[in-house]
């Protein structure tokens, strides 16, 4: 137990890293076992879903509109768009729950429990959108992005929405476990309201002035504004997003700090 | 020092707020230890969390000036697909330490053989308790908390933990919580009664053994006199 006398930001920074490395070896042994491709999952599994995915819309020809999108990339964008924003909510929504008893070591915080989750979900996903990528560009089902700066950037902002909702999902389960119970039926609502299987302009405008309150909406055009460039016509108002990301994001840890007081066992 | 400072805690429950404790304080040195006598319910366990950090107090505060560890030998802690070893790993990557140099102590501590790289799922309620308690000893605390109810085994166990604990660590502090007195009397050399939401000192072991019979045999208005 090395300190830091210096500087006790330095010292706790490097506790803070050392309980995350510890959290997620533990995370990826416990979720995934040893056996076939172990930690692989954490890839293997949004791939799975991913490509399921593609392959049923596919078969129902969703992607009409006549503006000749390619299908398996508006699958691909869509589907790894919902893991991002979806996925680490989920993840830490059982999170208090599954990690209660770590908290007997002081170093581990609920916070370290959440990041650990969230860190994992984005991982996996991301990691699962560019190999699903490499590959159907590779055998010529994918366009190449038009943009590669803008998808990163649209990439990011679900990111930054998928982890503030996560904290404010799993820290709201401390208060009161009808946050776990109502938040799985509010995302499976909300999936096809996300803009994962439509574009905004294909809707009537009353819908699309609807549809874009959703700030992950705003994430999924920016990601399909990058990847095909001018072949459509997108609908993105970053700034608004941005605001919703901060805003979350600061109830999120404002509810983690109460979180902690509250955890009983 | 360990300072625990005007502490109370309040659970929720379906008939409305019930205060565990109710403004407890007391300190310990470095190398010195305190027993808490205690009726089922009385609290122990709580205590023990709230010293810990896992649990937070209500109103107070506890300060750490020394290194306090978890729970002796808590075992709940344990993922059922991860294998002895890898609970060693853990624990010494959450406290930043070296996993290597301890496995050879606690393969021995814990004689859970081949079983020490197969997952906790597999083992008895003995083989983890062994395993958790050499867990505890595996990282260096100044202040061990004992629940005396989680350390439960065999002789030979009891005879191992003992030597580790106050023969080879008696330079270090420790509380023990316990409903029996005997162990008490054994290991501390100042006791103190939690009841009705009290800590209660005594002057000596004796005095708070005999004060807890009372309690044990439902005399409340002997508490006033002793409240800390």
């Amino acid at each position: 137990m090395a300190t830091n006398i210096e500087s006790p930001f330095l010292h706790s920074l490097a506790i803070q890293f050392r309980v995350l490395h510890a959290l997620m070896m533990r995370e990826l042994i416990t979720r995934y076992g040893r056996d076939n491709l172990g930690v692989l999952w954490l890839v293997g599994e949004p791939m799975i879903f991913t490509l399921g995915v593609t392959t049923l819309w596919t078969a129902a020809g969703l992607a009409h509109g006549g503006t000749g999108m390619p299908i398996v990339a508006f699958a691909v964008t869509g589907y790894s768009s919902v893991l991002m924003w979806r996925n680490a909510a989920t993840q830490c929504s059982g999170g208090i729950e599954q990690n209660k008893p770590l908290l007997f070591h002081r170093g581990v915080l609920i916070i370290d429990v959440f990041l650990t989750r969230i860190a994992l979900e984005i991982i996996g996903a991301t990691s699962s959108f560019i190999a699903l990528s490499f590959l159907f560009i590779f055998i010529g089902w994918m366009p190449v992005p038009d943009n590669l700066l803008v998808v990163m950037a649209g990439w990011f902002m679900l990111a930054w929405f998928g982890a503030s909702l996560a904290l404010l999902i799993g820290a709201g389960t401390a208060y009161s476990p009808i946050v776990y119970r109502l938040w799985h039926p509010t995302a499976y609502l909300l999936f096809p309201m996300s803009g994962a299987a439509f574009m905004v302009e294909w809707l009537p405008t009353k819908l699309q002035n609807l549809v874009l309150f959703l700030p992950m909406v705003h994430g999924v055009e920016l990601l399909r504004q990058g990847y095909f460039g001018s072949v459509v016509r997108t609908h993105h108002d970053i700034g608004y997003m941005a605001e919703c990301c901060l805003i979350l994001m600061l109830c999120g840890l404002y509810v983690v700090r109460e979180a902690s007081r509250r955890v009983e066992f | 020092m360990l300072s625990v400072e005007h502490v109370s805690k309040v659970y929720e429950t379906r008939h409305g707020p019930y205060k565990v404790f109710d403004d407890v304080s007391f300190t310990l040195e470095r190398g010195r230890n305190l027993g808490i006598l205690g009726r089922n319910g009385a609290g122990k366990s709580t205590m023990i969390r709230l010293i810990s950090g896992a649990e937070r107090p209500t109103t107070g505060r506890i300060r750490r000036g020394m290194r306090v560890s978890w729970p002796l030998a808590f075992a709940g802690a344990f993922a059922h697909n991860l294998t002895g070893l890898d609970n060693l790993k853990f624990v010494c990557r959450v406290y930043g330490i070296g996993y290597k140099p301890l496995v050879p102590f606690v393969e021995d501590f814990t004689e859970l053989g081949m079983f020490f790289r197969e997952p906790v799922m597999h083992y008895s309620f003995g083989m983890m308790t062994r395993l958790a308690f050499a867990l505890s000893m595996a990282i260096e605390f100044d202040c061990f908390l004992i629940d005396e109810a989680m350390i439960v085994g065999d002789a030979r166990f009891h005879e191992r933990c003992h030597y580790e604990l106050f023969q080879k660590r008696k330079d270090r502090a420790f509380i023990l919580v316990s409903h029996d007195v005997n162990s008490i009397k054994t290991y501390c050399e100042n006791a103190a009664v939690l009841s009705d939401g009290q800590l209660l000192s005594f002057p000596n072991v004796d005095a708070a053994y005999a004060f807890y019979l009372e309690t044990l045999a439902q005399k409340p208005e002997a508490i006033e006199q002793w409240r800390m």
